[in-house]
């Protein structure tokens, strides 16, 4: 039974969205009760797992749920700060000069295009406002198609469409290699050999953007977005360590951790990791694109987890009050 | 004669220059007539010199910015020729305020000869330019040569001589017969409880060997790790189910399953299927053994290899069926969620060394004690360039050889 | 000599690639190219043996009516369908002028890719949201001092990667504010761990391969 109850459920959310005006945004007010609301049931929460009824991780995931969604149709402002790994990234994007080439190398796939796919639009924003000419490559294969995303997303913003940036002139698209970290090695001494066509099979010497790129020696900048193996390690260990490439990434949360190494030695210049990374590359650049919109759910989110934190420790406090009455 | 040969190379860099433009559109008849450019104060003192540490296809060549850098200079171009007269050609181009530049497409033990164009290149429309150009001096001959031995790597080759050598030492000194101690690690020690437990509860037991493929060490300790798993299993006669995300780790993995139930006369209970390959993707992967692990209620779950953003997936999901888990990975950015979700993790190093723990063999157990000397002169060297740090003496400078 | 053989070619494999890593002059140069071919090669190869082991195991499954049998139908109409129009898209693509690929938008393997393929792989990694937080609530909880402190910097370092901790903290003065604690948890304990475990990692992996070229190890050849 418990099965159709699911389905029912399922299927009435299905029709609540369908149904509801689209955007749909409550006021500030409605904003501040529903959060009221939400906090009260947390506190509630708090007060069940004192009292001894501990609750199970289905209650924990429907908060998660609530808290991810319902920030989507409120109205707050929240004040953004650039961390300083980002300020890095955008300073060394920033001394670029005009008409200098930027090799972007897409490393990534859709499942974490949510956390990345901002930080590729708010580069190419950038890039294209700026001139930087962007030299797009991926060592995953999906990489390519999410650069092809970003730059149809980016060539809409009326400033972009005012340069009217070129395919071939200003940014060209090499697709994907597969070799791993063999290609990175392989372009430390040609970018041809590695990409003898671009993706849409244009000969490399025929692209007048290439013409004279013939390895990292002419590149000025590398900008990674990455997820995982091959990454952005393996552009700081073959590209920075062997090349002396300056490289800045892009990573998912779960992954930008285990760089933070390469940070402080000085051999990545700057990150942005996960969402909160996407939104002050978004703030640093000044501009406010997807990621922005998606401060408010990480807020909550990460409020609630420190909430269940707390709830976690009541529960253990609990069990400790228990075993000493037990021991009694 | 030498005065036509200048022209006509003045002519032909001037052509190479523009041949972006021209090839994009044809030329614009308002930028037909084309107004008169500045031409930047040429650079100077141009030397090229051999690439050190490499193949011999490379050379370096550095000069002195034109006085005119700030003012007009929109880039500088690399020419390149065989012969001091000519033809030079562009080999490629450097943005103003740079005075280095690598050409790597040499060819060892060819003389070549170089010069530098400072360019003041102005936009006229989209597919039109008009430039200005200045060229320093011609430099050369100059040959590449290609080196026997990376200089910049010669620490790295210390410090792997250094290791290599205690571990062979200790490996000899354990094939002596000397007794070695080794410290426990309770995640290994727990290997035999969980497939016990699985014994018990007559569940199966699942071996997830990580997303990366063979080449990747993590999954070869893990395959390793795996050859014992199966011997234990094939013994207490328990289901061992191995999905995997690489073909080529599925063969591997196989033939380690057959052979270790071949090792305990139970060949006929090997099934092919108990190693079978799910999908490459990661996530298409995670979603596949989450579904197993809910569906068949695994009572033991190993996860052993190179793990990304799946892995708390994995862990969670086999936490809720109330698998016992044993997990181990050289991706230090899950180590955090396999410790908050797993019962046992092996931090590190430790995956590497889990199969010397298991099979106990003299030899294996003294390339881990080779390991830990090798860790220790890792941190007196760290502990030592430290103190010198603090006298203001830097350990980069000392080294930096290239 | 079923066993030699794979221990001399792991040997000769393993010590050519240490050497090209030192040795930039020809030959050398040549080796780390030429493996990564051959790795490329083998393993293209081997996917026909994942694809058609996947395929059997479904087969099997739909075969014997096992208790997932729909689930293994359901991989076998999902691997068909990308296949079958990643080769149609393929084919039209050879056949017209310029060239395109398969993969171009507008065919029909981008539709799954657009349509199918990114909402469901996203969701898989939407899950980890639910996952940190129902593992943070059952693993942070202060057991010991260790467990303590491991709670205090999750702390720390969630709420100073949103804006809500600069809100809170903003009485502070500003290097006391909870974002600088958290970039100060991130780049030193953080870096400090994750360098110790590094270096650990970096030993082990050489102990492991010398074990491999010496033939010492050799489980993973033989069970």
């Amino acid at each position: 039974m418990n099965k159709y109850y699911s389905w029912l459920i399922l299927a009435a959310l299905i029709i609540v969205v369908a149904i509801l005006p689209k955007p749909l945004v409550i006021s500030p007010t409605a904003s501040v009760i529903v959060t009221i609301l939400l906090g009260i049931a947390l506190v509630w929460v708090l007060v069940l797992t004192i009292r001894g009824h501990l609750i199970g991780r289905r209650v924990v995931f429907l908060f998660i749920g609530a808290s991810l969604t319902l920030p989507f149709f409120m109205n707050f402002e929240m004040p953004i700060k650039v961390s300083p790994e980002v300020k890095i990234l955008y300073d060394a994007l920033a001394k670029l000069p005009p008409g200098s080439k930027v090799l972007a190398a897409f490393d990534y796939d859709p499942p974490s295009a949510p956390e990345l796919q901002p930080q590729a639009d708010a580069f190419m924003a950038y890039a294209f406002k700026h001139d930087l000419k962007v030299i797009i490559m991926g060592l995953w294969p999906q990489g390519p198609q999410q650069a092809n995303m970003s730059i149809d997303k980016v060539l809409q913003y009326p400033e972009i469409r005012a340069k009217n940036p070129k395919y071939g002139v200003d940014y060209v698209n090499l697709g994907f290699q597969s070799g791993n970290e063999f290609v990175i090695q392989r372009m430390g001494s040609s970018f041809r050999g590695m990409f003898p066509r671009d993706i849409y099979n244009t000969d490399y010497d025929k692209i007048p953007l290439l013409n004279g790129v013939e390895n990292f020696s002419n590149i000025d900048f590398v900008f990674n977005l990455s997820s995982g193996y091959p990454g952005t390690v393996e552009w700081v260990q073959i590209a920075v360590d062997r090349y002396g490439v300056k490289v800045g990434a892009g990573n998912t949360a779960v992954q930008a951790p285990s760089v933070y190494p390469y940070l402080s030695s000085r051999k990545l210049t700057g990150l942005a990791g996960g969402m909160s990374g996407a939104w002050q590359f978004e703030q640093a650049t000044q501009q406010p694109g997807k990621a922005s919109t998606y401060v408010l759910p990480q807020t909550f989110s990460h409020t609630v987890v420190i909430a269940f934190i707390i709830i976690g420790n009541a529960a253990l406090m609990v069990s400790y009050r228990r075993s000493k009455r037990g021991e009694a | 004669m030498d005065r036509l040969k200048a022209l006509l190379f003045l002519t032909s860099v001037v052509i190479l220059l523009c041949l972006p433009a021209f090839s994009q559109t044809s030329i614009d008849s308002a930028a037909a007539v084309k107004p008169a450019v500045e031409s930047p104060a040429p650079p100077t003192d141009v030397v090229a010199k051999d690439t050190k540490n490499d193949d011999g296809s490379a050379l370096d060549i550095s000069w002195q910015l034109s006085p005119d850098d700030k003012r007009l200079v929109t880039k500088y171009v690399v020419l390149r020729s065989k012969s001091p007269n000519g033809p030079f050609v562009g080999i490629g181009s450097t943005t103003k305020g740079q005075d280095f530049y690598t050409d790597n497409g040499d060819t060892v033990g060819v003389s070549y000869y170089y010069k530098i164009a400072a360019v003041n290149e102005v936009k006229l429309t989209d597919s039109t330019s008009v430039t200005g150009i200045s060229e320093s001096q011609v430099v050369g001959p100059i040959k590449p040569i290609a080196q026997w031995f990376n200089m910049r790597r010669l620490n790295v080759f210390f410090w792997l001589l250094v290791t290599c050598a205690a571990i062979l030492f200790y490996i000899m000194q354990a094939k002596s017969g000397k007794e070695l101690y080794v410290r426990k690690i309770a995640g290994i020690d727990a290997v035999d409880d969980a497939i016990g437990r699985a014994t018990e509860m007559g569940r199966k037991v699942f071996f997830v060997p990580g997303i990366q493929d063979m080449d990747d060490v993590a999954t070869i300790a893990a395959i390793t790790i795996l050859g014992r798993v199966a011997r234990i299993c094939a013994t207490n006669d328990t289901m061992l189910d191995v999905p995997v995300s690489r073909s080529l780790v599925m063969v591997t993995a196989r033939e380690s399953v057959r052979e270790a139930y071949s090792k305990v006369g139970r060949p006929d209970a090997f099934k092919e299927d108990q190693v079978h390959y799910v999908t490459d993707d990661q996530f298409g992967y995670a979603a596949a053994i989450d579904g197993m692990v809910m569906r068949d209620k695994p009572a033991a779950m190993f996860y052993m290899g190179g793990f990304f953003a799946e892995a708390l997936i994995l862990a969670e999901t086999g936490n809720n069926a109330g698998a016992i888990q044993i997990a181990g990975t050289n991706q230090p950015a899950q180590i955090p969620f396999f410790v908050a979700a797993c019962d046992y993790t092996l931090i590190g190093e430790e995956l590497f060394a889990a199969s010397a723990y298991l099979e106990r063999e003299p030899r294996l157990l003294g390339s881990l004690k080779g390991q830990d000397f090798a860790k220790g002169l890792f941190l007196l060297a760290i502990f030592i360039l430290l103190i010198l740090f603090m006298f203001g003496i830097n350990w980069v400078t000392i080294m930096d050889v290239s | 000599m079923k066993r030699e053989i794979p221990l001399i070619i792991t040997f000769v494999a393993g010590v050519a690639f240490v050497l090209q890593y030192f040795i930039p002059h020809y030959p050398f140069n040549r080796f780390e190219n030429i493996f990564s071919d051959w790795f490329a090669i083998v393993g293209a190869f081997a996917i026909w043996l994942g694809a058609l082991s996947l395929m059997k195991l479904c087969l099997l499954n739909i075969s014997k009516k096992s208790h997932d049998w729909p689930i293994s139908l359901l991989i076998i109409i999902s691997f068909l369908s990308i296949v079958i129009a990643g080769a149609i898209d393929g084919f039209h693509g050879l056949n017209s002028v310029p060239a395109t690929s398969f993969r171009d938008p507008g065919t029909n393997f981008d539709w799954f890719y657009q349509n199918v393929y990114t909402p469901l792989s996203s969701t898989m990694f939407a899950i980890l949201a639910f996952f940190v937080a129902s593992a943070s609530y059952r693993a942070f909880r202060a057991r010991n001092t260790a467990a303590t402190l491991l709670l205090v910097s999750a702390f720390f370092v969630m709420i100073g990667r949103v804006p809500l901790g600069d809100y809170l903290s903003g009485w502070l003065p500003e290097r006391m504010q909870f974002s600088q604690w958290a970039n100060w948890l991130m780049a030193f304990p953080n870096t400090a761990g994750q360098r110790a475990v590094m270096i650990g990692i970096a030993l082990g992996t050489v102990s492991t391969s010398l074990r491999i070229i010496l033939g010492i190890e050799r489980s993973h050849l033989e069970g």
